[in-house]
């Protein structure tokens, strides 16, 4: 038991010191949760998620207790589970679970990835972070949010925002996929964050498409990953510069 | 895993070769941890395991009667300490929680029962359950001293009490009966119940204004209470302001915890007797705490009760006995805001007694007396008496809001009287009830409803359940049998012989120190004729 408890904090260990000696700062188009820096290649990964059939209805949130985010609303707010727009998936994380050279450490980025509390919701719902990026927590709404994170591997955190403007960092130190953020102010607000060892991940917004940029040339295992309707992976060949699509299609059956 | 068998099935006599065993998996470790850790283990196995269970993840046998649940230890997640929000708590702030355990919880202190030793062994042998422990040894966040504590300052801190929201959980007199109080889940998923901030006694890490102040800098991890540091560093809230929040809500309990005394008094009074539960009269009449407990006798019981004690009041005025019984209860039950909570307790709490409500029933109080009140009172079992010596019972309802008068063999065998004596009011006042009960000294049918005698100790008990928590008759919060006395009125010798006794003393000083002025003056005059 010890043994095995030792070995994996060693292992942790490793992993935080591949994030720590990544720090330098390396330019980069992060947005709305994250994109890749173009940094260690000239490949990427480009591609679209979409949904067949009839989503999941989403269930609505009773906010009346909340007068200030309920107002932000036109009608009764629906919890944003799984969110198609013209057939379109929105927030999956898209990354490469391998096929990175072993050992090889990336720079992390140096813009933050934003999370946003708006409405009594989180904005995205899913985002991801590479290890030893720095996560920013706004709040837009004039209430009280406390903001948890519920991590396995990583360290948690539970810190309050009581007033619109407020801005928190935040990092971890481990890869872990993925980590619970809520409010237990208002518990219906959920959101979850990818944290990565290496800079290769993308989220989709409405338009359900993504870029992974910055590739070394290789053959990957590209997952999509989405809270509510699972994972799907594909194999990719990325080439030396350039572009390779990878389209991912979830329907309504999948779990 | 193998190799720890032996060990954990060992009893006292194969304790050394588990010692030794662990001692050889321990090695690469530092020299201290190696031998402290599995000293520690011994001791844990014996006296921890049974809740924490044998590998530390909370998932002891008697885990599921508890809640909280005891701490998983593989998570390193604690909610004492005096770190920022996410880090590990020190070894101080492991052994402060072991020293005096956790008020309100199954988690005893053990500074009495184990020794430095064991405890300080105990600290290295939780830390070995979570490999994050391996890295470098956390820092306590520096806390400065309280400022002045003036009544300025708890107004101040009032005003921060309201404006960092704090009622959204606690409630705005601080009774944890916020209105996301319901919603409350800890990282396991449990229920868990905001603090009520009026008793603070019950405070885990203490009540003082630096403890309180520390909670709020570090949070309590696991559970839904943040830090409020990086609102202080981001200039939201000052680090006054927040001293002065610590200071708002160290005034709202007393300093210790009530004392408990075996007997209630029922002052004899010439006023009337209070209107109601909210009649000012009520502030001067003396106050008694009576601890409430989870009933975990008769089945089905209950290990997780809401409400932990009731303040009763009482007076007479010779025709007449009437309590006040006040107690904290975040919820007006049947409340549709509770049902969330219900369903989670549903869940959470051992069905080993049977199934758990999931339905909110009424609030419920009861107050019950020995059916005969003879020259030598047989006390009724506590419980709701039995079929050999039943008690007479006033049974309370928030849903009716009625008074059922009756005679009860046993918790949930009450049948009321036909035709009741009392007269009683309510008063439900965000997360606290207030019930006023009035009856007769001498009751309209004698045969069935006891006299109330004054001058003599009358057995008296108590029981208390939430409806929004599951409880009901039988699940619910007891006391033990305590007494109450109604004050004898006094006779009118009373007022007269100290009177009395009083001028003759004084009459008679008088006429000594008279008499010896007298002999006084004679011998002066005597001495001044010798001296001319």
């Amino acid at each position: 038991m010890k043994r095995i408890l030792i070995a994996s904090a060693v292992l942790s260990l490793v992993a935080c010191g591949g994030g720590d000696e990544g720090g330098g700062a390396v330019d980069t188009t992060a947005q709305g949760g994250g994109a890749a820096p173009a940094a260690a290649g000239g490949g990427s990964v480009t591609g679209s998620v979409t949904f067949t059939g009839t989503p999941p209805a989403n269930p609505t949130i009773d906010m009346s207790e909340e007068a200030v985010c309920q107002g932000k609303y036109a009608s009764t707010p629906a919890d944003p589970e799984v969110m198609v727009t013209s057939g379109k998936l929105a927030n999956v994380v898209v990354h490469v679970k391998s096929g990175l050279p072993a050992g090889q450490t990336f720079p992390v980025p140096s813009a933050p990835a934003v999370i946003d509390q708006e409405g009594c919701l989180y904005h995205p719902r899913a985002l991801a972070v590479m290890v030893g990026q720095t996560l920013q927590i706004k709040n837009s709404d004039a209430v009280l949010h406390n903001i948890k994170a519920v991590p396995t591997k990583n360290r948690g955190f539970n810190i309050s925002q009581p007033r619109a403007g407020m801005t928190t960092e935040r990092s971890f130190t481990t890869e872990e996929i993925t980590v619970p953020l809520e409010c237990n102010v208002h518990g219906w607000m959920h959101a979850n964050i990818a944290v990565l060892s290496h800079p290769f991940f993308a989220t989709t917004g409405a338009d359900g498409s993504f870029t992974i940029s910055g590739l070394p040339a290789g053959t990957y295992e590209i997952e999509a990953r989405h809270e509510k309707l699972g994972t799907k992976t594909m194999s990719v060949t990325v080439p030396a510069t350039g572009s390779v699509p990878a389209n991912f299609a979830f329907t309504a059956t999948t779990s | 895993m193998t190799a720890l068998r032996p060990a954990r099935r060992a009893t006292s006599g194969g304790l050394a070769l588990g010692l030794v065993t662990l001692l050889s998996i321990a090695a690469p470790l530092q020299a201290t941890f190696a031998q402290a850790a599995p000293r520690g283990k011994a001791v844990y196995d014996k006296w921890c395991a049974e809740c924490h269970g044998v590998n530390g993840a909370g998932d002891g046998s008697a885990a599921t009667y508890m809640l909280p649940r005891p701490r998983d230890f593989t998570k390193a997640v604690y909610q004492i300490r005096t770190t920022a929000s996410g880090e590990l708590p020190t070894d101080a702030d492991i052994r402060r929680v072991i020293d005096e355990g956790m008020p309100g919880t199954a988690m005893p202190g053990w500074a009495t029962l184990l020794n430095r030793e064991e405890r300080d062994d105990l600290v290295a042998y939780l830390k070995s359950f979570s490999h994050f422990f391996s890295g470098a040894a956390p820092t306590a966040i520096a806390i400065g001293r309280a400022p002045g504590g003036s009544d300025e300052s708890i107004a101040d801190g009032r005003q921060a009490y309201t404006t960092l929201e704090c009622a959204k959980c606690h409630g705005e007199q601080g009774r944890g009966d916020g209105q996301s109080a319901p919603t409350l889940a800890d990282d396991f998923d449990q229920p868990i119940r905001a603090a009520d901030l009026s008793t603070g006694w019950n405070f885990n890490g203490g009540n003082s204004v630096e403890a309180i102040y520390t909670r709020l800098r570090t949070g309590l991890d696991g559970t839904p209470m943040p830090s409020f540091s990086d609102a202080v560093d981001a200039n939201v809230v000052t680090d006054e302001q927040l001293w002065h929040v610590a200071q708002y809500v160290r005034s709202l309990s007393p300093r210790e915890a009530p004392r408990v005394r075996e007997v209630v008094r029922a002052a004899l009074t010439t006023e009337p007797l209070p209107a109601s539960p909210d009649d000012s009269a009520w502030n001067a009449v003396e106050r008694f705490w009576v601890p409430l407990v989870g009933q975990i006798i008769i089945k089905p019981r209950w290990f997780s009760p809401t409400v932990n004690g009731v303040w009763v009041q009482a007076l007479h005025n010779g025709q007449a006995l009437t309590l006040r019984l006040s107690w904290h209860d975040p919820s007006r039950s049947p409340d549709p805001a509770w049902d969330e909570w219900l369903g989670r307790m549903a869940a959470s709490m051992t069905t080993a007694d049977g199934p758990n409500a999931t339905q909110q029933g009424s609030d419920r109080f009861v107050v019950q007396f020995p059916e005969r009140l003879g020259d030598v009172v047989e006390w009724p079992y506590f419980l709701g008496g039995d079929s050999r010596r039943a008690v007479y019972a006033w049974r309370w309802t928030s849903d009716t809001n009625a008074v059922r008068e009756g005679r009860g063999t046993g918790l949930g065998k009450f049948v009321p009287h036909g035709s009741p004596s009392l007269a009683h009011a309510a008063v439900f006042d965000q997360g606290a009830w207030r019930l006023q009960i009035t009856r007769p000294l001498v009751p309209p049918d004698t045969t069935r409803a006891p006299v109330f005698q004054t001058g003599r100790a009358i057995p008296i008990a108590f029981f208390a359940a939430d409806g929004s928590n599951g409880e009901d008759d039988v699940r619910g919060s007891v006391s033990a049998w305590y007494a109450i006395y109604l004050d004898v009125p006094t006779p009118p010798r009373v007022y007269v012989a100290p009177a009395a006794a009083i001028l003759l003393t004084a009459g008679f000083g008088f006429l000594v120190v008279m008499q010896a002025q007298r002999r006084e003056r004679t011998s002066r005059r005597s001495t001044m004729e010798v001296t001319s």
